[in-house]
């Protein structure tokens, strides 16, 4: 499997606003460990090292 | 005058006067006696090669080094004749708790594989395992083994010529001259050696100072280990930990950081405030106690360019240094030790190459960088060196109490493996469609066999291992001979190990127990030339 970086979000702006919503009323340092908990859970579920490999270089 | 540079546990080796007519050229000399040098020479004896050991003290040293041996050292001290007092002295553990401030993140029971001689690892301090490797010396010697070992017997200077070094030595009755065709240098991470030939040590010192305290303490505590990020307790630091050794002792590690004053972390009543508090934090008393040894360390990882310089090679500690955190140190320099003793009995008795020897160097500067590697990680989680890597470290720590997948990425250390040899120029075909762990280049994984264990069959030199309804022929290539173990018998857990799908295998083994090659079938001309490859002869 390789890195989608076509448009696979059924709702994209659904996603956005649910996204923005989690971080509502945190702190700098808290938005920042709710997102580091994210790409953690986002990347387990991934599982996949090359996926994830290429996100990384994709994201660069 | 020989100065006393640290305490000793036990003494081992005490002083004796040297013979002094004349200059004598030793075969093999390995300088230092720590857990590498001595292995070495164990290793080389039992195998009929003389080796002479130089420690420029009389016994293992006194302190708080290492605990923590892992199931290959065992493994190679099994076959050496000392792995069974180890086992038998060594406290066992399985059960692991990770606390991140007051809160406990997740209990682990490690429920290593079954099927083995050895455990996954044993606690002991360091002055034990030292001791084990002497007594079975001793009971070599006794059977004829050509080891000597010299007690303070420091060596201050050396000189290179072709094919041979001079070594300068000081002993309680004056200096003495020997000679070496071979010079093994196992003294460790402050290696005279490696200075006295202006060779570099180059690598990362982490920023951290770690305080060890061994405490000795005869209440009902459990054997588990107990790791703390982010401990609670008073002046604890960034993590701390606390596991079990023999003899009633607990190791207790602090992570303090770097800006510390010495002198005062080291005050015994400072000390004994952080352990109350940590001994007291899961019963609410404080058992009674005594603190054996502490000592403050800070830790670094390294490594030589290279392990072999002509003549002159360099095994443990001289070669490369670890942070403690997953026990690699003495564990990664055993294993040198091993890869070296048979290549070295190989050329001294003429039967390969100089160039075998090449490879002692790469496999283990391999092994080095991996353990360094790893080590290096370990220490990154633990002291997290920006922001980001903060952010995240913590993120981990949260989730780790509620998300089981994020339990694999807390790192306190990974327990020392063997490294496999993936691709190395000595290692050849894998024609067989086997399991995965018993590939060319992997250290051999123990298997029940009748009342005892695979590991016990695979000792000497090359061993053929033919398994299932097979027939090998015994055969030897340019006077190495290979010894062939028929097992027609397979057990569970050694059809799963070495045969997978398949109902027989052919496995050439090399003598520290690595898989050189294997095969379906027994096909002389394919294992022939695995044997030449193995010994650095290439494909004959
Ligand atoms: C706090 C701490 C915890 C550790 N925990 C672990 C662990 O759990 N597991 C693990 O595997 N490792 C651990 N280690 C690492 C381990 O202690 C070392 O890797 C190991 O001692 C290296 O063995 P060595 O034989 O290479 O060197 P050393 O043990 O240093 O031995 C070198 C010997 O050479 C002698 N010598 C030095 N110079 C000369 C000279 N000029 N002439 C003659 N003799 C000389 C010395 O006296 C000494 O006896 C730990 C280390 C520390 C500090």
């Amino acid at each position: 499997m390789s890195l989608k970086q076509d448009p696979n979000i059924p709702d994209p702006d659904g996603f956005y606003q649910e996204l923005l919503a989690a971080h509502d009323g945190l702190s700098k340092a808290e938005s920042d460990a709710l997102n580091a908990r994210l790409i953690l859970t986002l990347a387990n579920h991934i599982g996949d090292c090359e996926v994830l490999r290429d996100a990384l270089k994709a994201v660069k | 005058m020989v100065a006393t540079r640290y305490e000793t546990a036990f003494k081992l080796y005490p002083y004796e006067a040297v013979e002094r007519s004349g200059v004598v050229r030793h075969p093999v000399v390995i300088v230092g006696g720590g857990p590498v040098g001595l292995a070495l020479a164990l290793d080389l004896g039992q195998r009929g090669t003389p080796a002479l050991v130089l420690d420029d003290h009389d016994g293992a040293g006194l302190g708080s080094k290492a605990i923590c041996f892992a199931k290959r050292t065992l493994d190679i001290a099994t076959r050496l004749g000392a792995g069974a007092p180890m086992v038998e002295k060594g406290v066992v553990w399985n059960v692991g708790k990770v606390f991140h401030g007051a809160g406990k993140l997740f209990e682990f029971n490690l429920l290593p594989e079954t099927g083995h001689r050895n455990p996954a690892f044993i606690n002991l301090q360091q002055p034990y395992f030292e001791k084990y490797l002497v007594d079975a010396i001793r009971k070599a010697q006794d059977q004829g083994a050509p080891i000597e070992i010299r007690g303070r017997n420091r060596v201050t200077s050396m000189t290179r010529h072709d094919g041979y070094v001079t070594l300068n030595v000081e002993t309680p009755d004056g200096p003495y001259t020997l000679e070496a065709d071979w010079l093994i240098a196992c003294d460790g991470a402050r290696s005279v050696t490696r200075d006295m030939m202006g060779l570099s040590f180059d690598g990362r010192v982490f920023e951290d100072n770690f305080l060890i305290a061994d405490v000795k303490m005869k209440a009902d505590f459990p054997t588990e280990r107990w790791f703390w990020f982010e401990p609670p307790f008073e002046g604890a630091g960034q993590s701390a930990l606390l596991h079990k050794q023999p003899d009633d002792i607990w190791r207790i590690d602090f992570q303090l950081g770097w800006d510390i004053d010495r002198e005062r972390e080291l005050d015994p009543a400072r000390i004994r405030t952080r352990v109350d508090a940590m001994l007291s934090s899961q019963t609410g008393t404080i058992p009674k106690y005594e603190l054996e040894w502490t000592s403050i360390y800070t830790f670094q990882c390294r490594r030589m360019e290279t392990f072999r310089h002509g003549n002159v090679f360099f095994a443990g500690d001289s070669a490369h240094q670890v942070s403690p955190f997953g026990a690699r140190g003495a564990n990664s320099g055993v294993q040198d030790a091993e890869n070296l003793a048979w290549k070295l009995d190989l050329v001294l008795k003429g039967r390969a190459g100089d160039e075998l020897l090449d490879s002692y160097a790469t496999e283990r500067e391999y092994a080095a960088d991996e353990n360094i590697l790893n080590s290096s990680r370990a220490t990154d989680f633990m002291t997290p060196k920006s922001e980001v890597s903060q952010i995240f470290r913590n993120a981990v720590l949260d989730m780790a109490a509620r998300a089981p997948f994020a339990r694999p990425l807390v790192n306190s250390g990974r327990l020392s493996v063997p490294c496999t040899y993936d691709d190395f120029p000595l290692f050849g075909e894998d024609a067989l469609i086997g399991p995965h762990a018993s590939r060319p280049g992997a250290s051999c994984p123990d298997a029940p066999v009748g009342d005892g264990f695979l590991l016990d069959h695979l000792t000497g030199g090359f061993t053929l291992l033919a398994l299932g309804d097979t027939t090998p022929k015994a055969f030897s290539v340019e006077g190495v001979v290979v010894r062939t173990v028929h097992l027609a018998e397979v057990s569970k857990d050694l059809a799963a190990r070495y045969l997978g799908d398949a109902d027989r295998a052919i496995y050439l083994i090399r003598p520290d127990q690595h898989v050189v090659a294997r095969w379906p079938e027994f096909d002389a001309d394919a294992v022939k030339a695995a044997l030449s490859r193995a010994i650095g002869k290439g494909a004959a």
